[in-house]
C-alpha cells in the first residue's frame, strides 16, 4: 500500500527549507517583488537550488542530480506553498527536468540539475496532462511562432519548446522574446514567448516528454496547494483568536468555529490525496489515477480554504497591504495550472470506467 | 514481553489441543480466551497476555488459516469495543473476572444505556435516577437509542445519582442487570421501517452496588473511556478502492447506460474523488497509528463518513430514476446485524441520515474539532457552576 507518511529524512529536508524561507522569503519581500521588473527572487533560489541542491531533486546522481523522489520534491513544494516563493521550482526542478528525464538529454539535465541554469517548458500552464500543446513551425531549420502563458519563463535560461516536427527543442533564452504578461499569481508570473528564426537544438520527441512532465506537475501541484491551503488555515485560526468583536475573540462564535473545523478537515483530506500522488509518482504504480484523484480534489480545497481565508480576516483581508491575496491568486492560478480540477475528472472517467452519457 | 514467534507457537498449541473441526465452537472460544489470545493486549487471565495489540494480527492470521471460528465481532461490537475497556480500565477485579470472559466469546451480550430522550448532545444532563437503598441503587428512568438491548444480557448505564451538585458531578456508571423485572425494552421503529434500537425504561430496577464501575460521583470521567473508544469504532475501517457506499453506485453507472445524464456523471465524479480522498485519509490515520503517532485526522473521519455516506446514496437514489421512487421493505423487522451499504439504495440514503447523528452529531464533532484541534475559545456555558436540579429543561 502507498506510504501516506512522512519520513524523517522528508521532515530533515522540510524543516530545513522553511528554515530558508522563513529567513528569506518575508511576505512583505514577497509582495514588493511583485510589483517590481524582476518579480522573480533570483538571490532565494540560489540558495535553494545550488546551495541545498533542490534543482536536481529528480535527477538520478550519475546524471549530477541528488537521486531522490517525487516524495522529497513533494515536500519542498509544499514548504514553497507556504510561503508563495517566487522561485521556479515547479517550472524548472520539476516540469523541465521531467521532459529532459523522458528525452535522452544528458547535458541539459545535469546543467539544470546543478541549479545554475533554470529551464522552462514552453507549454502554456493551463495544459492539461494528455491535451493538446501549441507548437512552433520549424523552417529553414530554425524556430518560428509564438507560445502564451509560458510559467516563469522571463526567468528562464534556457526554454523547451514543441515543434510541429513533433520534436522538443532546447532553445536558449537570448535567441528568443520573452515578453511579461500582466498575471493573475503575482508570484508565478506568465510570459510570452516569441520565436523569430530561432536556433533550436532537438533533445527527443515532445509528445512523450510534455505527457511525463505535465503529469508529474499535477501530481506535484496538489502539494504545494496543501501548502498554500495549510498557510491560509493556520494563519486564520491564529488571526481569529487573536482579532476581537463584540469583546470576544472572532474565533470564538460557533458559525466561525464551524467554518474552520471544516477547513480543516478538507486540508486533512488534501493532504492524504496529495501525499498518495506524490507516491504513486515515485513508485510508478497506479499514477494516473492517483494524480487524476489528487488534482480533481486538491484545485477546488485550495481556493475554497484561501477565499474563506479572506472573508474570515474581515476587511483587512481586502487590503493590497495583507499577504492572504498572494495565496488566494496562487490558488486561482493553480486551480488552472496543469489542468482544472474538472479536466482531471473528465481523465478520470475514462480510467476507472465511469464513462459519461 | 510476549513477541510474535511466542504469540505463533502458542496459537498453534491452542489449535493442537482444540481442533477447530472436532471442537465445539463456544468450547473453542473460551479456551482461546483462556491461552490469552482473545485480546493479546489485555492481561494476563482476562483474555490476553500483556503483549502489544499490533500483534493480534498475528493471533488472527494463524487462526483464519486453520478455519477456527471466531467470536462474530459485528454482533457483539458494543461489549468488545465500548463495554470491555471501560470494565479493563475501571472494574474490579472481581468483575472483570466476571464480565470480559462470556462478553469476549457472545455468550453474553452488552447494551449502552445512556442517551435520554432529554438528554443527547448534552449526555451529562441526564435524568436517570439511581438513588442508594442498602446495598442495592434503585433505578428509574428512560434510555433510548439503545442498540442489542433485546438480546442484551448486561447493560452499560450511567445515572444521577446526586442532583444536588452541577451535572458532570453526580453521575455514576454501573453494570445493569437486563433480565431485571423493571427492565421493559420496547422496539424503536426508525425512518427506514426498521427498528435496529430501542428505548428501555427502567421502573425500581435494582443494582447491587457492587456492579458499580468507578467512584460514586465519577460516572462522566468513566464514560469518557467508552465514548472515546465508540468514535474510534464508527470512524476507521480499511476499505479497497470503491469499498464503501460509492461501490454500489459505481456498479450501477457502469450496468446501466440507459440512466446516465451529464449532470449525474459530474456529480458523481466529484463523489468518487472525494469517497478515494477519505479512503486515503483513514489509511494515512492508520498508518499513523501503525508507527504510534496518532493524528488528530481521527476526530474528523466521522464527519467526513457521514456526510459521504449521505451524498452518494442520495444521488444513487436520483440516478435509478423510476425505480428510485419505489422502496425495498417497510416491513418492522429487528435486525441484528447493521449493514450500511446493505439493501436497496433507498435503504442506504435512508439508514446513512443517522450518520450524521449517532456517536456525535457532526455539530458535536466540529465543535470539538475548532476546540480541541484548533485550539478556538470553547462555548460560553451557563451549566457549569449550577446544580443539576436547577437547569433549564
Amino acid at each position: 500500500m502507498t506510504d501516506l507518511l512522512y519520513s524523517e529524512e522528508e521532515e530533515a529536508l522540510r524543516a530545513a527549507v522553511r528554515d530558508l524561507l522563513t529567513d528569506h522569503c518575508a511576505a512583505a519581500d514577497v509582495l514588493a517583488r511583485g510589483e517590481s521588473d524582476t518579480p522573480h527572487d533570483r538571490a532565494l533560489w540560489k540558495l535553494l537550488a545550488e546551495g541545498m541542491g533542490l534543482a536536481g531533486l529528480l535527477v538520478p546522481e550519475e546524471q549530477g542530480g541528488q537521486g531522490a523522489t517525487h516524495r522529497e520534491a513533494a515536500v519542498v513544494l509544499e514548504e514553497l506553498g507556504r510561503a508563495v516563493a517566487p522561485v521556479p521550482f515547479l517550472t524548472s526542478a520539476v516540469v523541465a527536468t521531467e521532459a529532459l528525464l523522458g528525452c535522452a538529454d544528458r547535458e541539459l539535465l545535469g546543467q539544470l540539475a546543478s541549479g545554475r541554469t533554470i529551464g522552462a517548458l514552453a507549454v502554456g500552464l493551463h495544459t492539461a496532462p494528455g491535451a493538446g500543446t501549441e507548437t512552433v513551425r520549424v523552417e529553414n531549420g530554425t524556430l518560428h511562432g509564438e507560445l502564451r502563458g509560458i510559467a516563469d519563463a522571463a526567468v528562464a535560461d534556457v526554454l523547451l519548446v514543441p515543434a510541429d516536427d513533433g520534436g522538443l527543442y532546447a532553445v536558449a533564452a537570448d535567441a528568443v522574446t520573452v515578453t511579461p504578461q500582466v498575471s493573475l499569481d503575482l508570484t508565478r508570473p506568465l510570459a510570452t514567448v516569441t520565436l523569430a528564426g530561432a536556433a533550436g537544438r532537438r533533445v527527443g520527441d515532445a509528445g512523450p516528454a510534455v505527457r511525463r512532465a505535465l503529469r508529474a506537475a499535477a501530481g506535484l501541484l496538489a502539494s504545494e496547494q496543501l501548502g498554500v491551503a495549510d498557510w491560509a488555515l493556520a494563519e486564520t485560526v491564529r488571526y481569529l483568536k487573536e482579532r476581537k468583536q463584540f469583546n470576544r475573540p472572532v474565533g470564538g462564535f460557533q458559525a466561525l468555529k464551524h467554518r474552520l473545523a471544516q477547513l480543516w478537515l478538507e486540508v486533512v483530506h488534501l493532504r492524504a490525496a496529495a501525499r498518495a500522488a506524490a507516491d504513486a509518482l515515485s513508485s510508478g504504480a497506479d499514477t494516473e489515477v492517483s494524480v487524476a484523484v489528487a488534482q480533481a480534489y486538491a484545485a477546488p480545497v485550495a481556493v475554497r480554504v484561501t477565499e474563506e481565508a479572506l472573508q474570515l480576516h474581515g476587511g483587512i483581508g481586502m487590503t493590497w497591504e495583507h499577504p492572504v491575496h498572494l495565496y488566494l491568486k496562487r490558488a486561482k492560478a493553480d486551480s488552472i495550472a496543469y489542468g482544472t480540477a474538472g479536466a482531471h475528472r473528465e481523465a478520470l472517467a475514462a480510467l476507472v470506467d465511469l464513462q459519461g452519457p | 514481553m510476549t513477541d510474535a514467534d511466542e504469540l505463533r507457537r502458542r496459537t498453534r498449541e491452542l489449535l493442537a489441543q482444540h481442533p477447530p473441526a472436532s471442537t465445539d465452537r463456544l468450547d473453542f472460544l473460551r479456551a482461546r480466551f483462556d491461552a490469552g489470545l482473545a485480546w493479546v493486549h489485555y492481561p494476563e487471565g482476562l483474555g490476553g497476555l500483556g503483549a502489544p495489540r499490533s500483534l493480534q494480527g498475528v493471533v488472527d492470521a494463524e487462526l483464519a488459516a486453520a478455519g477456527a471460528p471466531d467470536n462474530d465481532p459485528r454482533r457483539i461490537g458494543i461489549g468488545l469495543g465500548m463495554a470491555a475497556p471501560t470494565i479493563l480500565k475501571y472494574g474490579t477485579e472481581e468483575q472483570r473476572r466476571r464480565y470480559l470472559r462470556p462478553l469476549w466469546t457472545g455468550e453474553e451480550v452488552w447494551c449502552q444505556l445512556f442517551s435520554e430522550p432529554g438528554a443527547g448532545s448534552d449526555l451529562a444532563a441526564l435524568g436517570t435516577r439511581a438513588v442508594r437503598e442498602g446495598e442495592d441503587w434503585v433505578v428509574n428512568g428512560q434510555k433510548v437509542w439503545t442498540s442489542s438491548a433485546h438480546l442484551a444480557r448486561w447493560a452499560i448505564l450511567i445515572a444521577r445519582t446526586d442532583p444536588d451538585v452541577p451535572k458532570h458531578q453526580g453521575i455514576t456508571y454501573f453494570v445493569c442487570d437486563m433480565t431485571d423485572p423493571g427492565v421493559e425494552v420496547r422496539p424503536l421503529r426508525q425512518i427506514t421501517g426498521e427498528a435496529e434500537f430501542n428505548e428501555v425504561f427502567l421502573t425500581d430496577v435494582r443494582i447491587p452496588d457492587s456492579r458499580r464501575l468507578g467512584e460514586v460521583g465519577d460516572g462522566w470521567r468513566v464514560a469518557q473511556t467508552t465514548l472515546n473508544n465508540e468514535r474510534v469504532a464508527i470512524g476507521g475501517m480499511a476499505l479497497p478502492r470503491e469499498g464503501g457506499m460509492i461501490g454500489p453506485v459505481a456498479k450501477t453507472w457502469r450496468e446501466r447506460p440507459e440512466l446516465r445524464t451529464h449532470d449525474l456523471h459530474q456529480r458523481l465524479l466529484k463523489l468518487w474523488v472525494e469517497a478515494e480522498v477519505a479512503r486515503f485519509t483513514g489509511e494515512r490515520l492508520r498508518q499513523q497509528l501503525a508507527v504510534g503517532q496518532p493524528g488528530p485526522e481521527g476526530a474528523g473521519m466521522k464527519l467526513a463518513f457521514a456526510r459521504l455516506n449521505q451524498e452518494i446514496s442520495g444521488l444513487e437514489v436520483e440516478l435509478r430514476g423510476a425505480e428510485g421512487l419505489a422502496y425495498d421493505d417497510w416491513t418492522m423487522r429487528r435486525p441484528e446485524l447493521v449493514d450500511f451499504t446493505g439493501r436497496d439504495a433507498g435503504y442506504r440514503y435512508l439508514r446513512s441520515k443517522g450518520n450524521s447523528i449517532e456517536g456525535g452529531t457532526s455539530e458535536v464533532l466540529l465543535n470539538i474539532v475548532a476546540e480541541r484541534v484548533l485550539g478556538l475559545p470553547a462555548e460560553p456555558r451557563t451549566d457549569k457552576d449550577v446544580a443539576w436540579k436547577d437547569l433549564a429543561r
